[in-house]
């Protein structure tokens, strides 16, 4: 690692609101974060479509879809590459959640979620949980070459679960 | 730092003495090239710590990314049940591009595995569900990718070299502790 790396940025943290988006995830359907309305939503944004470390950490969570589904999450992958690049990756990688292309005005979300890498025009490897409400229940920052596994996301989206659960059982 | 939270049990697949001073658990994928280099890295470090070293291996098939990796940690599962876990692991390991079912039975051969109950096992999928939880456990434990290991209970983040390893295992002090 370069010794001029930029301090990392921190991520919003939990209780904010979180800002909204509409992006592209094919060349003719996009997601808003108001599609997602009552579900919580998992947000990994990460610089590159193909660099090495991303393509690991997104195969873990690939691999953890239906883990997360079952708790009943909404998963999105977030960089700068367009939807033609997210389109060739996702199929050469097997991807089985959709890419969001944070392309144009290029890095728009990935700024509103500080998750932005002026030094480089790319995305930080950032993680984000979102309530169903829209509210940021947990985040995390990385460095760009380290990945940062999916515990931390299981376990914040287990304890909305089981935030969900108990608040059906009080009348 | 992300710390190992399933200590090695009872029924794991273990080599070396269970009180070694030091334990490396490796949580890894049959089919993943770069575990297939860390394979031989193992063996290097292994020699060179003797009984000073236990090692567990656990199944982190990454079944999206390479298809053949469940099947194959099944397999090294039905020769356990045969007693012949860490054969079928080398072999498994030296034969990379021999983990379709085919490739499978002809490694079971080659180790005289009683072929019906190697061949049953892998149909009746009955040790998926370990395979599984061995992942479920590595991901609660912060493995991110293969292979992840962790060096008396710490991860090791950074190159996976029989060198490395040791270094991390033996806090720097190398293999003379």
């Amino acid at each position: 690692m370069a010794p001029s790396t930029p301090a990392l940025s921190r991520p919003l943290l939990p209780g904010s609101r979180a800002p909204s988006f509409q992006l592209a995830a094919t060349p003719d359907t996009s997601v808003s974060l108001a599609d997602c309305a009552g579900s919580p939503v998992v947000l990994v944004f990460y610089p590159a479509d193909f660099s090495p470390v991303c393509s690991d950490e997104l195969a873990l969570f690939n691999e953890l879809l239906p883990e997360m589904q079952r708790l009943g999450a909404r998963v999105f992958g977030v960089s700068v590459d367009s939807v033609w690049s997210h389109l060739a990756f996702a199929k050469e990688r097997k991807l089985r959640f959709p890419l969001l292309a944070d392309f144009h005005p290029k890095g728009e979300m990935s700024r509103c979620y500080q998750a932005w890498r002026e030094s480089e025009g790319v995305s930080e490897r950032a993680l984000y949980v979102l309530t169903g409400d829209g509210v940021i229940a947990w985040s995390h920052m990385s460095p760009p070459s380290v990945n940062p596994g999916a515990d931390g996301v299981l376990d914040a989206l287990e304890h909305l679960s089981a935030q969900a659960a108990s608040r059906e059982v009080r009348p | 730092m992300s710390r190992l939270r399933t200590p090695p049990g009872p029924d794991e697949r273990f080599q070396g003495p269970r009180d070694a001073p030091v334990i490396l658990v490796e949580y890894g994928d049959y089919q993943c090239p770069y575990c297939g280099q860390a394979y031989w890295e193992v063996k290097q470090l292994q020699q060179r710590m003797g009984p000073r070293m236990g090692f567990v291996f656990r199944d982190f098939p990454l079944t999206q990314a390479h298809p053949q990796a469940l099947q194959a940690a099944e397999a090294a599962h039905a020769a356990d049940a045969q007693g012949h876990f860490w054969r079928m692991h080398d072999l498994l390991f030296e034969n990379q591009d021999r983990l379709e079912r085919s490739g499978l039975l002809a490694l079971a051969e080659a180790l005289t595995l009683d072929l019906d109950r190697f061949r049953a096992d892998l149909d009746s999928h009955r040790f998926e569900e370990r395979v599984r939880r061995d992942f479920m456990d590595g991901v609660r434990s912060g493995v991110n990718g293969t292979p992840t290991f962790f060096a008396n209970g710490h991860r090791h983040d950074g190159p996976f070299d029989a060198r490395t390893l040791l270094e991390a295992l033996t806090g720097g002090l190398g293999a003379s502790r």
